[in-house]
């Protein structure tokens, strides 16, 4: 400690951050030789009157303010201009670093394909040639995805439901006991004059395509083992069903199979059968018990064992949460 | 096929970075959404079914209808509708 407090005034920190301040040392012994410049006043002419005490005060102030006036200039034009050029040198250093470790990172990865990638593991081969028969789906993605690593997507699927409250915590209405608005809210027809404005065109659209898309969403749900898709394709796509017809028909009438008590509770039971059904097949595999889920003949649609089951939960939860996230942007009300 | 491919990646590389330099928010969700539906296109060149469908849906659909409702919510198309009117009156 006393060695450093020796070296301080030599040392390269004091002329560093001296040169950061650029050079403020000289500027204060400027300041404090002003100050003291002033003649003092000899004693024995001191009338003790309160005209030259105000005199005196008024001249302190004055050369005060010329001392913040020089301070003011000095750190506008030097001192700003110092520390400009070091800020963009310090900057364009370290984007030049960060960029040049990162490309250096990219030459030692392997080459895209190539067989001794560490991608081509055993596990990836793994799940190409036995995925089928251990899985029973045909689309072997799903069988990852919902067998695997079905852990993955329960955590997704709670993650998504995670988001989805929070939205509501953040953008619902207050409302109290008896379903009244709180005093301080907006009123629940604010912003009606952007909902739909009962658009004949797409009215008639939406009759036509909600069917269709609903379909195809439940195709891609149902035949996830099967086919590409699976749970969370097949939800948004349901959520977007749901979206166009919220869109074109308004909130009164999605209100009639749609509510707050539908999504906790859809969520809620798809979350409770996702998470207990798995829960029997880690604990059945963990302990080296045989699990009584049957497999099936794999392509056929009652097949593969859970994973059907779960892609329909997964599709609830994304298809309710997408929704919601809608309803609680567009009108704070699902 | 690889024309194709290296087409679609030119458009993609031109719409990320006229996503970022448009200064009309709602052309740059609109160059959004084009730039997800080619990345779908590019999922199914690159033998993977199930992304591109999720991208479509999530990507290009979802997303931006998410986007679209902010922007209303914060008046940003009326403002630029309202500016529009004032510069052709």
């Amino acid at each position: 400690m006393s060695k450093k407090a020796e070296n301080w005034e030599s040392s390269w920190q004091k002329k560093a951050e001296d040169w950061l301040r650029d050079g403020s040392d000289a500027l204060d012994h400027a300041m404090i030789s002003d100050m003291t410049e002033s003649p003092a006043v000899p004693p024995e002419d001191v009338p003790e009157t309160a005209d030259l005490f105000e005199a005196k005060v008024h001249e302190d102030q004055v050369k005060e303010e010329v001392i913040y006036q020089k301070l003011h200039e000095h750190s506008v034009t030097k001192g700003r201009k110092h520390i400009r050029i070091l800020y963009s040198v310090l900057a364009l250093l370290t984007c030049f670093i960060i960029i040049s470790s990162l490309l250096h990172v990219v030459l030692y990865m392997p080459v895209f394909g190539s067989p001794e990638s560490p991608v081509v593991n055993e596990v990836s081969r793994r799940y190409i040639e036995d995925g089928l028969r251990e899985t029973g789906a045909v689309n072997i993605v799903a069988g990852m995805i919902l067998d695997y690593r079905a852990f993955d997507t329960l955590g997704e699927s709670t993650v998504l439901f995670i988001a989805s409250c929070a939205v509501m915590i953040l953008l619902r209405r207050d409302h109290r006991k008896d379903g009244a608005l709180e005093k301080g809210s907006l009123p629940v027809d604010y912003d009606i004059h952007y909902e739909p404005h009962y658009d004949p065109i797409l009215q008639k659209s939406a009759a036509f395509l909600v069917p269709v898309i609903l379909l195809f969403g439940i195709y891609v749900v149902l035949n996830g083992h099967l086919s590409p898709g699976g749970g969370f394709s097949g939800g948004a796509i349901l959520g977007a069903a749901l979206m166009l017809f919220r869109m074109s028909f308004g909130m009164k009438s999605t209100r009639r199979f749609f509510t707050y008590k539908t999504f906790s509770t859809v969520v809620f039971l798809a979350l409770l059968f996702y998470a207990s059904a798995k829960s029997y097949v880690f604990y059945t595999g963990g302990n080296g018990l045989e699990s009584h889920i049957p497999l099936g003949t794999p392509g056929a649609i009652l097949s593969s064992g859970l994973i059907l089951p779960l892609d329909i939960c997964v599709g609830a939860i994304v298809s309710c949460t997408m929704y919601t996230f809608f309803a609680l942007f567009r009108r704070g009300e699902v | 096929m690889t024309f194709l491919a290296w087409v679609l990646l030119g458009f993609l590389i031109v719409c990320a970075l006229s996503v970022t330099l448009t200064k009309n928010l709602l052309a740059s969700v609109i160059i959004l959404m084009a730039y997800s539906l080619v990345m779908s296109v590019i999922w199914i060149l690159l033998q993977s079914p199930d992304l591109a469908i999720t991208e479509a849906a999530v990507g290009a659909g979802i997303t931006s209808v998410l986007f679209f409702v902010t922007l209303k919510k914060i008046h940003a198309i009326d403002e630029e509708r309202k500016d529009q009117d004032e510069q052709k009156s």
